[in-house]
């Protein structure tokens, strides 16, 4: 398997073009054939991710790398950060604005989500400064379909 | 099924990407909280909700569905039917609720289909 990366950046509060690197990614995945419950599950993370940097983060950046066998999408935003990532992790925490929940979004569930679909998730933040959200995808393991 | 014959069956308003009508409906899902939609709408459904802004087209872009339809009597945004446009993704508007039709979706078989 080759090696691919690839970068995207990502607006705060740009909700017209939000989710397009999502898309992106997605058709990339399709063209080079991947499995499809594999390819979802992506789309799941990826989506989330990029929802939270419009919603919630600062301006930011989505990487995607694939490497032999696997697949990895890194999520940088320079926004207010978490302060305690194990309570935004909790399903149906959510500190969206009245507003973000009229469009639907704020149930708390992209966290939980992308924890569900990533075969490893790691998320750091320094309040004030930082999010980074990293989600790995192992190429041969399947996980229960989403 | 297709998505034509729903429109036709149901008198539903097709508002943008006509060009889609021949996607086949492979299950149906409600819901208007994006987060919930994205995790577990079944992929080629057809997507009820009362949401018309942009970031549905995402959604349902990504879970590959086979159309929205946005129920109560609410209409979509100008910038989602310009999207939905450019996806060729069917956009229907319904003037009753979610439920008055996904029960009559559901009695037509639609929805029975086990998620892929
Ligand atoms: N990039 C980020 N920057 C700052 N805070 C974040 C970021 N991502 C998540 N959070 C915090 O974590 C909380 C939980 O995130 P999660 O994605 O699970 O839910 P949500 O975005 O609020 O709702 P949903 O994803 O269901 O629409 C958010 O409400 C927010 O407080
Ligand atoms: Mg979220």
């Amino acid at each position: 398997m080759a090696s691919l990366k690839k970068f995207f950046f990502i607006k705060a509060r740009d909700f017209v073009h939000a989710g397009e690197a999502s898309i992106h990614i997605q058709s990339l995945l399709k063209s080079m054939h991947w499995d499809p419950v594999l390819i979802r599950r992506v789309a799941i993370c990826s989506y989330e991710g990029e929802m939270n940097v419009v919603i919630h983060g600062g301006d930011g950046v989505l990487n995607l790398s694939i490497e032999n066998d696997r697949l990895i999408i890194e999520i940088i935003d320079d926004g207010p950060g978490i302060q305690d990532i194990s309570l935004a992790m909790q399903p149906g925490y959510s500190t969206a604005s009245d507003e973000a929940r009229e469009m639907g979004f704020g149930a708390g569930m992209g966290l939980p989500n992308m924890k569900k679909n990533a075969d490893d998730i790691q998320i750091e933040s320094e309040p004030g400064i930082r999010t980074r959200a990293s989600m790995t995808f192992l190429l041969e393991s399947p996980k229960e379909t989403p | 099924m297709r998505v034509r014959e729903l429109v036709e069956g149901f008198n539903l308003k097709p508002i943008a990407g006509e060009q889609g009508l021949d996607r086949e409906v492979k299950g149906g899902y409600c819901g208007d909280l994006l987060s919930d939609v994205m995790a577990k709408a079944p992929v080629g459904c057809i997507w009820l909700t009362v949401q018309g802004h942009l970031n549905i087209v995402a959604v349902a872009v990504l879970r590959e569905m086979a159309a929205i339809v946005i129920t109560g009597g609410r209409e979509p945004d100008v910038e989602t039917v310009q999207k939905a446009s450019q996806e060729q993704l069917p956009v229907l508007t319904w003037p009753h609720s979610s439920f008055e039709l996904a029960g009559r979706l559901y009695a037509l078989g639609v929805g029975a289909a086990p998620t892929p």
